[in-house]
């Protein structure tokens, strides 16, 4: 806590999210990282506009087609464009992979934290752990889509029905590992001597934990993240192939590489496209958790 | 630690009959049937015949205490009576596959060495390139060698292995030829070409899992390095003079370790449960393929069977993380 | 009953010319892949194309159909007929006479006991056989001498051929399956996996769902054949890697079942290392008309005759949705030489094949444009079709397949295209085809307006496929949902037709009834035929003598397979 001290007496006085933002800035990886994301996100929300065939239409005559003007990136075994489906498919994609992956990571970070740091529910809550990690998922997936498909898209509509049952259903089969991961650490937080410092003084479990636990149990969460973010999007892939995503005709990152890759040998372009999109785009958040790691630990900021 | 240990482990057994009454019930639950796989032209009333043949007319609870009862007692005397020719099992029925008819301890036996040869030793490798990789990582961090280590796990934990498998296979076996495109799990390594051509049929799908593996764990090292190497310990440990690479290896990795071994520790029951995507890419049907293929034709004891030694390791796994907590960090204590 | 059809000449093809250095073992090892792996070697505790094929490696049946549907016979000396005296005049009884000296694989002789007794092993009423509908009617079965067995059936059967013909209906050894009747079946693992048969090869291990182990039978009946010492049938994967290992990088020498994208296929082939062949059966892909509402609304009377479809119950958008469909496209993009466009739900055999509804063959957007117009069903504010408030959108479903999924794709834009609004819906196959009452994405119970897969009936004759449409067949929740006719379809017509065929022995007379059924069907619009889908496999060019047969196992001519360089 000194260096923040010491760093704020030069200045005038700044909001700490002040200081995280300047730290952040000077990480070049970080940077990148973001201005990438920032640009994914542009395209994938604008790109339907500025590129307006729609990712659904079929243009049989066009099919197999390599790259051209009309096509940049060609099209596909029914003539659909590639382009306007890589826009199409990363909203679906990037939505999915960022909701899923802050659902698990938030039941995750919860449950390992109330488990590291209250002896009494560790017991339980590491066996509800251990029973979901046993849990055969396609049984599991099956399950839900029985109960909750049609009451969700009647309440919602198909397709928002679809994509809450989608990041429901990937966000609690994946939240375990970050709470065994955080509880570990926890648990050796615990007995450090900060902690016990500042539970002598009486500190309040609540502000305990937010003001001395989780910011140093942070950068095995944003690992958990970022390893999340491209987990949600391969499975909600493997979801849409057994026919418990979105329908088929919705193009998703993770269905047209699945697609393509049937095609590799005649037509390698068409697998480049989504693998570098989903590839690219878990890198950036890859750095941008990096930079925010940096900038929320005190003792590299001001280095 | 003992004594927690005695305590855990005990507490394991109703822990594990729960969640075998969860995955029954889940099983039970899960839309499907043992029929379904059977051709249109078989007439429903001869796949209810089926069904009833399988025992499905017989309510849940009794067919829950039926696999209890053949899991627990008959498979236990079953084993004994192969080890010590000693029968008391008395041609007790034991927990039968519906796809296969037969006992599915023997296939998950049968299909023990192709699992632990390409999901085992991909597990092995992964965590021994994953670990020094983490370490530099986070020593020389934004060096080259960082930068490079993050684009390749990067790139490899988020390109899925259905795309990578088969990349490698049309490189590999259809344009240069050099490594089968499909497993023998019939094959036996014994002398130096069997072998040669058992390390020939590993490499491709043990190259796959590997870098999923180890893409995975390098960037949990090397996270809780770099959290490790800014703590003020280090710098006492430093400036008393000890050697960098003492300060390294003993003080931060140790106490680096407990997210790797939990994260090692959730990995190695996943070894058993095989890997269903390599395995069916490279046809080397292990135990993921088994249970995959057992989910699909419903085929309900096989698939609790399964499911329940899967749950067991878990269980086990998770225990041998939390005792080793308390090994690389002392002050981590349970009683 | 037509000689022709029935012929008991062994058709030409099967003295095929045989490599001149033909003897026993002599061509070393057959690889087969298969991307389904057999589960079982006992066909009749099995019902899966997998368990069925590899089984007729080993087992045999009295008889069998050649790949253009004839009868052959394989362990009987002939094919009884009522021609030839072995069925009798009333079609009550047939009679079958085994080859003489036929040995099992371990030596000793078969005997028209063991015919009896495979009857007995699948009829036990405990036994769960898969193949049960072999022996609908049989009354009993009583072995006349050591080679003669005679099956009495207890109605008159046009049809006799249920029982030991086919790769459904083989012959398993009494001596061994004896003390495996009834409850006790599954206890009989050693028998289940390594059955004792006379066909051309034996098991020498079997890893279930993965590899079966094979050798040349030392008792054949030919002591020419067959011709590969060793067989490996492997199992497993996926229908693109099974082609790539035959056609591309040569590791097998055939694979089955190869549907895949027409020119994924034609690209391996060009490999040059093997041939890709197919044939013709009665597997037609179609769509379902749903001809109840299955709006969730109505609770347990979903999709059931209760409630009439408020808009597919009109013949107009029935017909529009048909011509609106481009069959030729589809099987373009879908099954190219393992594909052509029907109209028919009956394709085949060639007597069976009505050809008067080939109109649908014609693309026909302004002609489903104008039939929907003349009914009444105007565009409305959102484009889409509606009549009296009720709007033509459709949830069209269909199981999981890259293929059913294209087509779904192609056919959501044709219809769009005469103002119909479609929502697709893709079911994994285990849950689609399952038939669980508990779940509510079975095609039985159809919570949809159409639904798509393929269909066919086995061996050449039609008359029980045809009772699918029979309207008790109707699945329902009196019936847990169970039954054939998915469309909910109910014509005293139809099934007058029915009974009629149900009577008669003459086959032309048969023919005709079929004919007039399928035309009934097809001219309501009570189903949408697509395609009529044939087999693909592939072989290696250095393996000789593969038939490929859709109306039996794909690999009845093992014996003959021979390696030529």
């Amino acid at each position: 806590m000194t260096d923040l001290a010491a760093s704020g007496a030069e200045r005038p006085p700044r909001s700490q999210w002040g200081d995280v933002w300047d730290q952040f800035k000077t990480h070049r990886g970080a940077l990148a990282g973001t201005i990438f994301f920032a640009f994914v996100l542009l395209a994938v929300v604008l790109g339907p506009v500025i590129w307006p065939i729609d990712a659904q239409y079929i243009d049989i005559r066009a099919r197999n087609s390599g790259p051209s003007l009309e096509h940049p990136l060609g099209t596909d075994q029914l003539g659909r464009d590639t382009l306007a489906r890589v826009f199409a498919g990363g909203r679906a994609s990037i939505a999915v992979g960022m909701t899923a992956m802050l659902l698990s990571l938030v039941l995750g970070t919860l449950i390992g934290v109330v488990a590291g740091f209250f002896r009494r529910i560790d017991g339980p809550l590491m066996r509800l752990t251990d029973l979901f990690l046993a849990l055969p998922l396609l049984p599991l997936l099956l399950v839900i889509i029985l109960l909750f498909r049609d009451a969700l898209r009647t309440a919602f509509g198909p397709e928002t029905g679809i994509f809450i049952l989608v990041v429901f259903v990937i966000g609690i089969t994946s939240w375990m590992q970050t709470a065994r991961i955080v509880r570990g650490d926890v648990l050796a937080l615990r007995e450090r001597e900060f902690v016990l410092a500042a539970k002598s003084v009486g500190t309040p479990p609540r502000r305990l934990i937010s003001r001395h636990i989780l910011p140093n149990v942070l950068s095995p969460i944003m690992v958990s993240a970022t390893l999340g973010i491209a987990n949600a999007i391969i499975t909600e892939s493997a979801l849409s192939f057994l026919g418990l995503g979105f329908p088929s005709d919705f193009p998703t990152w993770g269905r047209l590489l699945f697609d393509a890759t049937d095609y590799l040998q005649q037509y390698p372009e068409r697998v480049l496209w989504p693998g570098l999109a989903i590839s690219l785009t878990v890198l950036s958040v890859n750095y941008m958790g990096d930079g925010l790691r940096d900038a929320l630990d005190p003792r590299i900021r001001g280095r | 630690m003992f004594h927690y240990t005695i305590r855990r482990l005990l507490l394991a057994i109703p822990t594990l009959l729960f969640i075998s009454l969860i995955l029954f019930l889940l099983l039970d639950l899960a839309p499907g049937d043992p029929t379904a796989q059977l051709p249109l032209t078989i007439p429903p009333e001869v796949k209810e015949k089926i069904r009833l043949s399988l025992g499905l007319g017989e309510p849940i609870y009794i067919r829950y205490l039926l696999w209890l009862q053949q899991f627990f007692v008959n498979e236990p005397l079953h084993l004994l009576a192969e080890i010590t020719n000693i029968d008391l099992s008395g041609g007790a029925q034991r927990v039968i596959s519906w796809q296969t008819r037969s006992p599915v301890v023997d296939i998950v036996v049968q299909r023990m060495p192709q699992t632990l040869w390409v999901v085992g030793l991909s597990y092995v490798i992964g965590v021994l390139i994953a670990l020094p990789i983490g370490i530099i990582s986070a020593y020389r961090q934004y060096s080259w060698f960082d930068q490079i280590g993050t684009f390749v796990s990067m790139v490899g934990f988020s390109v899925p292995t259905f795309f990578t498998g088969v990349l490698l296979i049309v490189i590999f076996s259809v344009q240069l030829g050099w490594f089968p495109s499909i497993y023998d799990t019939t094959h036996r390594v014994e002398d130096w070409p069997s072998f040669l051509f058992q390390v020939k049929q590993l490499a491709m799908p043990v190259a796959v899992l590997a870098l999923f593996n180890a893409a995975q764990i390098s960037r949990f090292m090397r996270a809780s390095m770099l959290d490790n190497l800014n703590q003020d310990y280090v710098r006492t440990a430093r400036a008393k003079g000890l050697a960098e690479r003492v300060v390294l290896l003993v003080h931060v990795l140790r106490n680096s370790m407990i997210p790797v071994v939990t994260v090692i520790a959730l990995g190695v029951p996943t070894v058993f449960g095989g890997a269903i995507i390599t395995e069916q890419v490279f046809k080397v049907n292990g135990l993921g393929q088994l249970l995959i293929t057992a989910i699909q034709a419903n085929d309900i004891p096989m698939v609790q069977t399964l499911t329940f030694m899967f749950a067991v390791l878990i269980v086990l796994f998770n225990l041998a993380a939390d005792i080793l907590y308390g090994i690389l960090d002392p002050r981590i204590r349970y009683d | 009953m037509n000689v022709k059809f029935l012929t008991l000449a062994v058709a030409a093809s099967l003295a095929a010319p045989l490599p001149s250095f033909a003897e026993r073992a002599s061509d070393g090892e057959v690889r087969i892949i298969y991307w389904q792996a057999p589960s079982i070697l006992n066909p009749f505790l099995s019902g899966g194309t997998k368990d069925l094929e590899s089984a007729s490696l080993v087992l045999e049946p009295l008889g069998r159909y050649d790949q253009d549907g004839n009868m052959v016979a394989w362990l009987a000396q002939s094919i009884p007929t009522v021609e030839n005296g072995g069925v009798s005049e009333d079609l009550t009884t047939i009679t079958w006479k085994l080859k003489d000296g036929i040995l099992w694989s371990d030596g000793t002789s078969v005997s028209s006991h063991d015919v009896k007794f495979t009857a007995d092993y699948c009829m036990h009423p405990e036994g769960g056989c898969s193949q049960l509908s072999n022996f609908d009617d049989v009354a009993s079965v009583d072995v006349i001498d050591d080679l003669t067995v005679k099956v009495t059936f207890g109605v008159p059967k046009p049809f006799p051929y249920g029982p030991f013909m086919g790769s459904t209906s083989p012959i398993i050894q009494r001596a061994q399956f004896e003390n495996c009747m009834g409850a006790k079946a599954p206890e009989c693992t050693e028998a289940n996996f390594n059955p004792i048969g006379t066909g051309p090869f034996r098991v020498t291990e079997f890893r279930p769902n993965d590899v079966i182990s094979m050798e040349a039978n030392p008792n054949y009946r030919d002591p020419s054949k067959p011709a590969f010492a060793s067989l490996v049938f492997k199992g497993g994967g996926d229908a693109t890697a099974a082609g790539r290992s035959v056609l591309e990088t040569g590791e097998f020498d055939y694979a089955w079942n190869l549907q895949l994208a027409p020119d994924v296929l034609a690209n391996m082939e060009a490999a040059g290392k093997g041939t890709v062949v197919s044939a013709f059966g009665t597997l037609v892909e179609r769509i379902m008309v749903n001809l109840t509402n299955p709006d969730p609304a109505l609770g347990d009377e979903r999709s059931t005759a209760a409630h009439p479809h408020p808009f597919l119950t009109d013949i107009n958008v029935r017909k529009a949705l048909s011509m609106a469909i481009d069959r030729e496209l589809l099987v373009e993009i879908g099954y190219g030489v393992a594909g052509r466009p029907t109209c028919n739900i009956l394709p085949a055999p060639p007597i069976y094949a009505s050809n008067a509804n080939d109109a649908c063959l014609i693309h026909d957007i302004e002609g489903a444009n104008n039939s929907l117009d003349e009914a009444g069903w105007m565009p409305g504010p959102d484009g889409i079709r509606q009549r009296d408030g009720v709007r033509i959108s459709i949830l069209y479903q269909t199981s999981t397949n890259a293929v059913r999924q294209d087509f779904q794709a192609l056919i959501k834009q044709w219809w769009s295209e005469i103002g119909v609004e479609t929502e697709l819906r893709n079911i994994d196959a285990s849950v689609f085809f399952g038939g669980d009452p508990g779940s509510p994405d079975t095609y039985q119970k159809f919570y949809a307006d159409l639904e798509m897969y393929a269909n066919n009936f086995d061996g050449t004759d039609p008359e029980v496929y045809m009772g699918n449409w029979k309207c008790d067949e109707s699945p329902s929740p009196d019936t847990q949902w169970q039954g054939a006719n998915m469309p909910r379809y109910c014509d005293p017509e139809y099934e007058a037709l029915l009974d009629e065929m149900s009577k008669t022995g003459d086959l032309n007379e048969r023919a005709r009834l079929a004919k007039a059924m399928n035309d009934m069907l097809m001219q309501n619009f009570i189903m949408i035929p697509l395609v009529d889908r044939g087999r693909v496999s592939a072989h290696s060019n250095s393996l000789g003598g593969v038939v490929l047969n859709t109306w039996d196992s794909e690999l009845w001519n093992a014996a003959d397979w021979h390696r030529i360089d």
